[in-house]
């Protein structure tokens, strides 16, 4: 792979660029599913390609192909240089990059059980059991549960003699069960909706995950939530479960701090951010309790955004984005950088594989643990709405006004549970939310979420984004306006 | 053109014999071979400028063996023939690793296919020369506005096979342009997009002076409280958010119970002016008129007048219920069935320009974005207006307003639809592209206003 990097570099250089990477990327996929008492889909997928980028008369081209001859990577080369030569035509200024290190480098994501070494019949087998578990439940009509693992090696090469060659291996796995009784469908997940909990972990996560024990409980609440109170409207004191949280840091900050965005880059699209640059160092973005780092480093835990070396050859940084409730970082690339008067990139140029460009991407973007315990994260009011795991997401083209819907939702008194509710959402203005923040619980309650799914760029890409937080209670949310 | 440079049917045949000498090296005889190869290229800009510019070309195969009651599928990007046996006997070990599923169909028989030519010379030879130039004239009108323009040209050709032991090979060939502009100003934005196999169709400057007029006409947006309005939904906004139900017409999603369509066999959920076909053969749709199995399409009354018609089947569901296969299967295995692809909503004989003269007060909507869903029976889904939301008054545009959000039922919708328009092929970024008209609906339910 080293070789094929070199060699289609090579191909781009001899061509007169200013400035070229290459990324070779194999990778190697299992997906498992099982539904009501079935094998679903069990396919196993393996690919290889590379990516060629350029920087030719200030503008960037980019072509990707799987054709690895020498032919191949030749026409790719060519292709990549060509339409960085057609941008030309509408360009406006010359693309500079900030300065970058070289590195040679190889890395490889700590993975203590291969989960390509455990049998698919294996994978089978407990997703059967855990499907017949959910199916036991009376009222259940539908139980599903998945496996997937990928493991991807990516060697990148770069023009300025950068050889960075990584390794990741991502694994995810979770199962629902839905019900559907007089014109009512109920679902419920765990450990979280978009199946389940991801890491950059091995099968060791399938493990710790402890799935068949949760699966009565989860089956048996898919079933109350028929005969539970409709969640009530209006403002109230919220506490949101770490998965839920971790949804809410996603669109409502870590969208917004994508700096690409913030200067137009994805205005067609994804839209922009109303973090406009003037906020930078200004903005009280969240109470004093709010603290959020963007960490790809692995000492921030094996996150969907954990890595040695970002798309760009940029080392893994850990950046403080808001800081006891004051805005005071960006995520940034090698090009955007210099927008907010940084002299380096921060590391957060991803792509979606050998066929895509790197873009600004949310690497782990958490929400530091506080200093609370549960029982003051849910005893600190007299009474409030307790809602967990994720069933809908909405957030506008700005980042500004949102609304979520969760599986189910409890009212809380006194810090005790007393009754169930469904059908909860809650909706806000992502600063108004944060600097409503009155707790955080401690980092024995915080987990690092991996979200799978999330889509930029156009043509669209689909990027793993980790984000750690723990119980939180938020004051005065507009709760149930979905229902109104 | 009805076979593309990139994967042609004696490639596609060739491929099958080394697939299927594989597989009978390895004592198996069931074997179904799937084969896509794709050449896409999409030039993007924004601030005025282009600012990121691609093109990539790759193939893959997909493998599904059948023994004895099992199937399991192995994919690659490789076709070599070592990586033909290899994805061959890969498919086969994690097939025979299966517990056998009794309602397992054998492979299909060929059946005839019809002809479906949308492959296009003109958007096959595109360049990113051409892109380019078409974008610079883009810019430059919106930049003779005063607005900012983002957006993207983007021009692609893809060709697929089926083949199985059975004798079955289907081939599907076609190609995409789309272009897709957003003119910022100030305070307000618009937005145009269009799609078409054949790029000739795509009148790039009309789209930019349409999206630069939305930006400025929608300067200055007035801040309107939330509440229930009548709005004119232009046809992007209908497609994205009456996209969303679409996948409910799966009769395993209703056998799933996961479908609003579930327990509501034949009844009239919506108003009389609503009948929804899935039609591939419509001239404006596009896609491969055969279904992940190689089974044709059907042409499918999906409402007709408001009723609950047909479903979509798979063979598998089709057996289950007793009927037909209808040409909607996705690729096996699967959890979810079937679904349908080309949607046809009928349209009226109202304009957009005749649905604003009539409206006393009300809304126009250029564009949806964020939809999801709140609740999947009630179907009420979630979601912004985005890039041209106007305020009707008096049966005129009286200027922008802020953004809304909505949570509205679709079911309510499609009974609240007072006038539609003629059907065009429509594109959003929410759902799949869709021949659909335009829509004034009343009572529809805005629950809050965001801040720009």
């Amino acid at each position: 792979m080293k070789a094929l990097a070199q060699n289609a570099l090579d191909a781009a250089v001899r061509r007169g660029i200013s400035y070229a990477d290459v990324r070779v990327i194999e990778d190697r996929e299992r997906h498992v599913s099982t539904k009501n008492g079935k094998a679903g889909d069990v396919s196993i997928s393996s690919s290889i390609g590379l990516g060629v980028r350029v920087l030719d008369r200030g503008c960037w081209g980019f072509a990707a192909t799987d054709d690895l001859t020498p032919d191949g990577l030749e026409a790719a080369a060519g292709l990549a240089v060509e339409i960085a030569r057609a941008s030309a035509v509408a360009k406006k200024h010359d693309i500079e990059l900030a300065p970058e290190d070289r590195y040679i480098a190889d890395w490889e994501a700590p993975c203590r059980i291969d989960p390509f070494s455990i049998s698919i019949d294996q994978n089978l087998d407990l997703l059967l059991a855990i499907d017949a578990e959910l199916r036991r439940e009376p009222g259940v009509t539908l139980a599903e549960a998945s496996m997937n693992f990928t493991l991807t090696r990516q060697v990148f090469a770069s023009s300025i003699g950068s050889v960075i060659d990584q390794t990741r291996c991502v694994t995810g796995a979770g199962f629902a069960a839905l019900s559907y009784k007089d014109n009512e469908i109920q679902k419920r997940s765990y450990p979280n909706s978009f199946g389940g909990q991801h890491q950059l972990k091995g099968y060791e996560l399938v493990e710790e995950l402890d799935l068949l024990s949760h699966a009565p409980r989860i089956a048996e609440e898919a079933v109350a939530l028929h005969s539970a109170d409709q969640c009530p409207e209006g403002a109230f004191h919220l506490i949101l479960d770490s998965s839920q949280l971790a949804l809410q840091i996603h669109e409502s900050v870590g969208h917004p701090i994508e700096l690409d965005r913030v200067l137009g880059s994805e205005a067609n699209y994804a839209g922009m951010s109303f973090l406009t640059l003037d906020k930078l160092g200004k903005l009280r973005y969240g109470s004093g309790l709010v603290n959020v780092v963007c960490d790809a480093r692995a000492e921030h835990g094996p996150g969907l955004g954990t890595f040695a070396f970002d798309d760009e050859g940029v080392p893994a940084h850990g950046t403080d984005i808001i800081r006891s409730g004051l805005f005071v970082g960006y995520m940034t690339s090698r090009e955007t950088a210099s927008a907010v008067g940084e002299r380096r990139s921060n590391g957060t140029m991803r792509a979606d594989g050998w066929a895509r460009i790197p873009l600004i991407r949310m690497t782990n973007v958490s929400l530091k643990p506080g200093a609370q315990s549960l029982e003051e994260v849910f005893g600190g009011a007299d009474h409030a709405i307790y809602m967990e795991t994720n069933k809908s997401w909405s957030i506008d083209d700005k980042r500004y006004n949102f609304q979520f819907g969760c599986e189910i939702a409890w009212e809380i008194r006194n810090g005790k549970r007393v009754r169930m509710l469904k059908n909860p959402s809650y909706s806000g203005i992502s600063t108004e939310f944060w600097n409503s923040c009155a707790a955080i619980a401690g980092p024995q309650y915080w987990t690092l979420w991996g979200t799978p799914n999330c889509g930029k760029g156009q043509p669209e890409q689909v990027m793993g984004t980790g984000h750690g937080a723990s119980p939180s209670r938020f004051s005065n949310v507009k709760i149930g306006s979905a229902y109104e | 053109m009805n076979e593309s440079e990139l994967l042609t049917r004696a490639r596609s045949e060739k491929i099958f014999g080394s697939v299927q000498k594989a597989a009978r090296a390895q004592g198996v005889p069931d074997i179904e071979v799937m084969i896509a190869a794709g050449s896409s290229a999409l030039t993007r800009f924004a601030n005025n400028t282009i600012h990121q510019n691609v093109a990539e070309r790759g193939a893959y195969i997909s493998v599904r063996a059948l023994i004895d009651g099992r199937t399991a599928r192995a994919n690659s990007n490789r076709f070599d023939p070592e990586s033909l046996r290899r994805v061959t006997q890969e498919a086969i070990a994690i097939t025979r690793l299966q517990a056998p599923d009794p309602d397992l169909l054998p492979l299909p028989r060929p059946q005839p296919v019809a002809n479906v030519h949308r492959l296009f010379t003109s958007t096959a030879a595109a360049t990113p020369a051409t892109r380019a130039g078409a974008v610079r004239d883009a810019i430059a009108i919106v930049e003779s506005g005063s607005l900012t323009a983002a957006g993207i040209y983007s021009t692609n050709q893809s060709a697929f096979a089926i083949l199985n032991s059975a004798g079955l090979f289907d081939y599907y060939c076609e190609t995409m342009a789309q272009f897709s502009i957003t003119a910022i100003g100030a305070d307000s934005s618009g937005w145009a997009k269009e799609s078409s196999c054949d790029v000739s169709a795509l009148d790039t400057q009309a789209l930019a002076r349409r999206a630069s007029d939305k930006a400025s006409a929608s300067a200055q947006p007035a801040d309107l409280p939330a509440g229930r309005y009548t709005v004119i939904l232009e046809p992007a906004a209908v497609l994205d958010l009456v996209g969303q139900m679409m996948a409910d017409f799966s009769a395993t999603a209703v056998e799933d119970g996961r479908s609003f369509l579930a327990g509501r066999p034949h009844e009239k959920l919506f108003g009389e002016n609503i009948s929804i076909a899935d039609d591939v053969y419509y001239p404006a749709q596009s896609g491969a008129p055969f279904d992940g199995e190689g089974v044709p399409r059907k042409r499918l009354a999906l409402v007709e007048g408001g009723v609950v018609g047909q479903l979509a089947y798979s063979r598998q569901a089709a057996r289950k219920a007793g009927t037909e296969p209808t040409g909607h299967g996705l690729p096996l295995p699967n959890e979810y069935g079937e679904a349908p692809a080309n949607i046809v909503i009928a349209g009226g004989d109202s304009t957009v320009d005749q649905m604003i003269a009539s409206t006393r007060r009300g809304l126009l909507v250029t564009r949806l974005w964020y939809i999801r869903e709140v609740d999947p029976y009630q179907k009420i889904m979630t979601g912004m207006t985005r890039d041209g939301t106007f305020l009707i008054e008096g049966g005129q545009i009286a200027g922008g307003v802020r953004n809304f959000r909505f949570n509205q039922s679709l079911v309510e919708l499609l009974c609240n639809v007072e006038a539609l328009s003629a059907p065009v092929r429509a594109s959003g970024e929410e759902a799949v592209d869709m021949v659909i008209p335009a829509m004034k609906v009343n009572e529809f339910h805005f629950t809050e206003v965001t801040k720009f």
